[in-house]
């Protein structure tokens, strides 16, 4: 018998296990939650996910309702206002040309938004589908696909992307898909080896003994089980992906123009950053704070889903 | 021990090659080193443009295989190719890898110790004000992309030098042409120039680490073992000390290997900032001017570094942690 | 015994409570306990998991999470330890007060070596101690603790140990300083009952040699019997009995210390009646309801038990011995006696039950697993026997119960039965039917006869699934409509004792028990002829098991199922099974029906283990004598010649060589003696005492 009573480590407690039993009182008294119940819970009292959360949604209304309010279009030049640091007429001021940039950071957060938020999820399900099969199969599929992972990790992905832009060109929706494809190899691997320790525990060994098939093993039991990695996965990739595409559009291998997006409009900036620093910093605070709130969301989820994880690994 | 090293480092080697060929294929079917002479007024003749191509091994009409196997035997002859521009391209690299290197090895191993150290203070002082700070802290780094961050440092550094009325902080290139040649005076110039890029660096690596090292010494701090120690009459910090952070330290050599890719891409980032003439701008402008020797030869740059780094952190581990050594 | 009366204790633990802070609700783990501790004394503290015996003895050590709110005092030898500062406290611990931790992997440092670890402990309390001379006192207590080759030893790994050997490198460093107490916290809670039998034995010489006194806590009724002098019980944070080991065993006055001696099966007894079940389950330490925390599992509870907690108070004759119950003094007068408090339930129809046909034929089975090493070009440098030639047949109702030390095969051998695919040699036959013959259709057809349980309940059903889902699974894989399934799930809930009603919840909302229940509810949804269980109560504490068991019983008898029982309990195998096969390294070494092979065994290793079960009862554990076994089950890749058992077989060392020599040259087939079957070239010469 096996009453290790002092692994069991009760909610919120690091440190020394102590023997409480984690769930003392099911189907009686009090009704115990359900996991996704005590997720939501914990995140709900997490100031974090929720400081995330309301600047998520007000930054997607600025790029998505922002441009139909605003009294300019992208193309728009005002001849009275060259190169006007922030007014109350263009609150984040004018380039050489008289463009409103207020409205170019709207736009260009727009196209960002949609990188991210196609390219991320997308790089999740690529990473739950190989590491998925990859662990349960086992055997030379699995060696054969964890070699190939090793291989797409030599070198950055940064690098791999740019010796890729001579085929994308300029497309920016085909290198969303480039950058899902080069986005999923570590989640691959988180995923790969849970897949494995889960292919080891009793309920998905009585699974196979039933007779299921791995394909229905696999939806059934595995992927369920590590859904909430996904999740977590698929929100802190959106943040991974906008950061990539910025930072290629910067470096000029992303999206060109006339498209605008957070990394193009920087790169318009950079050059006059250190004497008419709101080009640059516009954008840039844009960028920043999308990114920290895509990130306390996602640092939230994980801490709810396990709160053992500690804070945000990086 | 030692052959289960080596085995790793033979597959690192293999994959190193592996990936360097396809970046090569890669290179070498989509860029057209000669897209300039093509474009020329009046036309070059097709003949020039075939010896050019012939010169530089990309001529289409051969087979890529056979492309690749020259590329390849030549590599392993120390030969890297002819740039477009008409020079070696080992050459071409040789000035610049020094000046890249510098700015990685200060980067990482400086961004590693500090990071380290903080990760450890944080997570013993977890949920103190000084934990928050770099909490807090942390959080900004990581939502700022690297040149943001470069260029940011820029502004500040221009307003701390407008403050302080001289041109103390100094951002563009590794040195000013213009400096005495005075062994001080060129010293401190080269020094005024690396400050930005590498504290840039230094903030981003160290971080990942202190983060990173927070977490494994949070996971350590309730391990059974430091019970042991405590059982033992060590006090709670000694115990930390001496059996927390040996075991805490294991994860970071696995995370030393994962990190420097991305510390190579911020440095390759870092250097077009502050135009710098390191291999990073050397495989941006090599793409942009579609010269496929150049942007191979810095691709294997690249993976031989990170050769390096894998090599380096499989015998990290195997030195930490006793339970791989066989 | 201690002398109990004279002098001042050594430890006295008083109004002892600790309480983890929690959100809406603090989490009592220790309510107000007092206790005392004396010179020499072999103090035992049972409890559930839950119960706080853990946390107050690190309380005691001042080891708790620093969120712990700890109040109350303790004094050992006279100083107030709850006073003192970390610096202070860890002067004492380890040199006067020292602890043995339940898992001793963890527990030990994994990059520093045990030499170095011991050494640490010694120099922390004696900085004149040179290094080399702590490394040679590393390598006597090394010795002392019995490892073998200590001064080769010294220098090894934890994850070089063995379990047994770790506990035993862990014990070392507790005696180092010579502690006047000693802890020992669940210490053989992960090991084998023959390894557990070692290290106990360790133990008392420990204390043999330090004169210290120790405090044992477990959960084991049987290791507390055989060793302690005192008992104290514990249940939901409070000490509920405290007594002599007699008192405790003999004449308890607690109901709940009295169920939980009825429901353990005591390997002497076992299989002749039912086993009394304790209902319900602790109360959650974050809500305690008013009153007895035992009252909603008390069958003879008063109102007055739902509103007043008792106090720990003597009833009896002697003052020393206190419970805490409302009803002790009717107890105690012999008013209330066990059996009507917890009346047993009908006895089991005894006698041959009807024999059927046999259902399961396994014929020489062989699992090998290679063993690959090496650095750039892997090779197979051996093999991993783990099912070398296993023979064994069921019958249609009838239970066969495989029992053997970890690593022995027996998990294997039924997994490898589950597979239903063609073994690497031999034959399994099910229902008539050769596997390795079997179409894919006809595999999957022949999957609803045979089903498994496993061991750990929380582990076996999937989390994310309702369980009248879970229980439905095996009928989804054979395409039964969904009606018919939802139908089958009411019955099967009905069937294991739940409510039918519990189909939409989902697994974490029950018991371990209950959950176990689930996974017998899914083992039986094809209404499979054989049910292969593995360790199916050894997860559950020890109060749960007797239901769950009864319940195999029941479903046996009602349903005319095979069982394939694996366990390491001896006690529950005697309880369920009508025969048994001991497995060692891969092969059965003793096999027939249950009372003969427990009641004589005649292979030296079913005699080892035997002897090593403890008995929960403190005369039958002094009386007995024990057979130890020497070291650890040697790995399955290695070669060993002859008889596999000789390595660590009692009886070989006693033979002569010429009999040695046929041990080693010549592997000993099962051979029958009687109804047994023994694989022993020299059952005639074993003459070894069995307690």
């Amino acid at each position: 018998m096996t009453l290790s009573e002092i692994d069991i480590k009760s909610e919120g407690q690091r440190g020394f296990g102590v023997d409480v039993p984690d769930d003392p009182h099911p189907g009686t008294a009090r009704r115990s939650l359900s996991r996704n119940a005590l997720i939501w819970r914990r995140l709900r009292s997490t100031p974090r996910f929720w400081i995330g959360a309301c600047s998520l949604v007000f930054l997607i209304l600025f790029a998505t309702v922002g441009p139909l309010l605003s009294p300019y279009t992208i193309e728009d030049q005002d001849v009275l206002y060259f190169n006007k640091p922030p007014s109350i007429v263009h609150w984040f001021g004018t380039d050489t040309l008289g463009h409103d940039i207020l409205v170019q950071t709207m736009v260009g957060l727009q196209k960002s938004l949609i990188i991210g938020f196609v390219a991320g999820p997308l790089a999740t399900a690529l990473a739950a589908v190989i590491g998925a099969f990859a662990g349960y199969v086992g055997g030379t599929a699995d060696k054969v696909i964890a070699w190939f992972i090793d291989l797409m990790l030599v070198l950055p992905t940064f690098f791999i992307l740019i010796l890729l832009y001579p085929v994308y060109g300029g497309n920016w929706v085909i290198m969303m898909f480039y950058l899902a494809l080069t986005g999923w190899m570590i989640m691959a691997q988180v995923i790969r080896s849970q897949t494995r320790s889960l292919r080891e525990r009793d309920f998905v060994k009585a699974a196979r003994y039933m007779g299921f098939n791995p394909w229905s093993v696999v939806t059934r039991h595995i992927i369920p089980n590590v859904a909430s990695l996904l999740i977590i996965d698929a929100t802190l990739g959106i943040g991974a992906m906008i950061l990539a595409e910025t930072t290629l559009s910067f470096f000029g291998f992303g999206v060109q123009p006339p498209d605008v997006s957070l990394g193009t409009l920087l790169e318009n900036g950079q050059a006059a950053a250190t004497t008419r620093s709101w080009l640059f910093i516009a954008p840039a605070g844009v960028l920043v704070w999308l990114m920290l709130s895509i990130n306390l969301v996602g640092d939230a989820l994980r801490d709810a889903v396990d709160p053992t994880s500690g804070v945000n690994r990086g | 021990m030692i052959i289960y090293l080596l085995r790793r480092i033979l597959n690192y080697i293999i994959l190193t090659a592996v990936a360097s060929t396809l970046a090569y294929v890669l290179a070498s079917t989509n860029l057209k080193p000669t897209a300039d002479l093509e474009a020329r007024r009046p036309p070059v003749p097709q003949a020039s443009i075939d010896m050019v191509l012939d010169k530089l091994g990309v001529n289409p009409n051969v087979p890529l295989i056979e492309r690749v196997w020259v590329w390849f035997t030549n590599v392993l002859h120390g030969d890297l190719g002819m740039t477009i521009n008409n020079k070696h391209v080992w050459d071409a690299m040789a000035v610049r890898a020094g000046v890249s290197l510098q700015l990685l090895l200060i980067g990482s191993i400086l961004g590693a110790i500090i990071g380290v150290i903080l990760g450890i203070w944080g997570a013993v002082a977890q949920y103190k004000a000084s934990d928050q700070v770099v909490t807090v802290v942390s959080y900004l780094v990581f939502a700022t992309p690297t040149f943001v961050l470069g260029i940011l440092s820029m502004i500040g550094a221009t307003q701390f030098n407008h403050a302080i009325g001289t041109q103390l902080i100094v951002f563009s290139g590794q040195y000013s042409a213009d400096t005495p040649p005075e062994f001080w005076a060129q010293l401190g110039d080269r020094l005024s120039h690396l400050l930005l890029p590498t504290l840039v660096l230094i903030v981003i690596g160290a971080t990942s680490y202190s983060r990173y090292q927070r977490n494994s010494m949070l996971d350590v701090l309730g391990a059974d073992y430091i019970r042991t120690a405590r059982s033992k009459g060590l006090t709670r910090g000694r115990a930390l000390i001496r059996h927390g952070v040996r075991v805490a330290l294991i994860p970071m050599s696995t995370f030393f290997a994962y990190s420097f890719g991305t510390l190579i891409a911020g440095a390759t980032l870092l250097e077009l900032v502050f135009s710098w003439h390191g291999m990073g701008e050397l495989a941006i402008t090599s793409i942009q001017k579609q010269d496929v020797n150049a942007v191979a030869g810095s691709t294997l740059f690249v993976a031989v570094l990170i050769l390096c780094s894998s090599t380096l952190s499989e015998i990290l581990y195997a030195a930490l942690d006793p339970r791989v050594r066989r | 015994m201690a002398d109990l009366a004279g002098g001042r204790p050594l430890l006295e633990v008083k109004n002892l409570s600790v309480t983890f802070p929690q959100g809406e609700s603090d989490v009592l783990a220790v309510r107000d306990i007092s206790y005392t501790i004396h010179e020499g004394e072999f103090l035992g503290i049972v409890g559930e998991s839950g119960s706080g015996k853990s946390v107050s003895s690190l309380a005691v050590m001042g080891l708790l999470p620093d969120t712990a709110e700890v109040t109350g005092e303790i004094l050992f030898a006279g100083k107030s330890l709850l006073t003192m500062d970390d610096r202070a406290l860890s002067r004492i611990r380890g040199s006067e007060l020292a602890i043995v931790f339940q898992d001793p992997l963890s527990a030990l440092t994994p990059v520093y070596t045990i030499g170095d670890q011991i050494s640490e402990a010694l120099r922390l309390h004696d900085r004149m101690l040179s290094k080399q001379a702590a490394e040679a006192r590393a390598i006597e207590l090394l010795k002392i603790v019995g490892i073998p080759d200590a001064t080769r030893r010294v220098k090894a790994f934890p994850h070089e140990f063995s379990g047994g050997m770790r506990q035993r490198a862990m014990i070392a460093m507790a005696i180092a300083n010579n502690p006047r107490l000693i802890i020992a916290d669940e210490p053989t809670t992960a090991l084998d009952v023959t390894i557990q039998a070692q290290i106990l034995e360790v133990l008392e010489e420990a204390k043999r040699i330090t004169g210290a006194a120790v405090s044992l806590i477990t959960h084991d009724l049987g290791v507390v019997a055989g060793h302690a002098d005192r008992v104290a019980v514990m249940y939901a944070g409070k000490m509920v009995e405290f007594g002599t080991v007699d008192q405790i065993f003999h004449e308890p006055t607690m109901p709940y210390t009295i169920g939980l001696l009825r429901s353990v099966p005591n390997i002497r007894t076992a299989g002749t009646e039912r086993l009394v079940p304790l209902e319900g389950r602790p109360p959650s330490l974050a809500a305690l309801p008013p009153g007895c925390p035992f009252a909603a599992r008390c069958p003879i509870a008063l109102p007055k038990c739902h509103e007043v907690e008792p106090t720990l108070q003597p009833h009896g004759r002697d003052i020393e011995h206190t419970s805490a119950c409302h009803r002790a003094d009717e107890i105690a007068s012999g008013a209330l006696t066990p059996p009507q408090i917890f009346p047993r339930p009908e006895a089991l129809a005894l006698g041959a039950r009807a024999q059927g046909e046999t259902v399961l034929t396994v014929e020489n089975l062989v699992k090998h697993f290679p063993l690959m090493r090496g650095g750039v070009f892997r090779r197979r440098v051996g093999t991993v026997r783990a099912v070398d030639g296993v023979s064994f047949e069921v019958q249609a109702g009838r239970t066969l119960a495989i029992v053997g030390e970890s690593g022995c095969g027996k998990t294997t051998t039924i997994l490898e039965l589950m597979e239903l695919t063609a073994p690497q040699s031999g034959r399994i036959v099910l229902e008539g039917r050769d596997i390795a013959t079997l179409s894919r259709g006809d595999r999957r057809e022949l999957r609803s006869d045979i089903q498994i349980v496993f061991q750990d309940p929380a582990a076996a059903v999937d989390p994310r699934l309702p369980v009248g889902e879970v229980i439905a699974e095996p009928l989804l894989a054979q395409g039964v409509p969904r009606q018919a399934r939802e139908q089958r799930v009411a019955e099967l809930l009905d069937l294991v004792g739940l409510d039918a009603s519990m189909a939409e919840r989902y697994p974490h909302e029950f018991s371990g028990g209950q959950r176990q229940r689930i996974g017998i509810a899914r083992g039986l949804a094809t209404d499979p002829k054989v049910l292969v269980l593995d360790e199916p109560v050894s997860a559950l504490d020890v109060s749960i098991q007797a239901g769950v068991i009864n319940l195999l019983q029941d479903l046996r008898d009602k349903l005319g199922l095979s069982l394939v029982f694996v366990a390491h309990d001896l006690a529950v195998v005697r309880q369920i099974a009508d025969d048994v096969a001991v497995m060692y390294l891969g092969r059965i070494v003793e096999h027939g029906p249950i009372a003969d092979v427990f009641d004589d065994p005649k292979h030296p290793y079913t005699q080892a283990l035997m002897s090593a079960a403890p008995i929960p009862d403190p005369v039958a554990e002094r009386e007995r004598s024990r057979v130890l076994l020497d070291g650890d089950l040697p790995s399955p890749a290695e070669q060993i010649d002859g008889c596999r058992f000789r390595t660590r077989c009692p009886l070989y060392k006693l033979l002569d060589e010429q009999a040695q020599a046929r041990c080693v040259g010549v592997d000993p087939q099962l051979q029958p003696h009687g109804d047994v079957q023994v694989a022993c070239h020299w059952v005639d010469r074993n003459t070894l005492v069995v307690g």
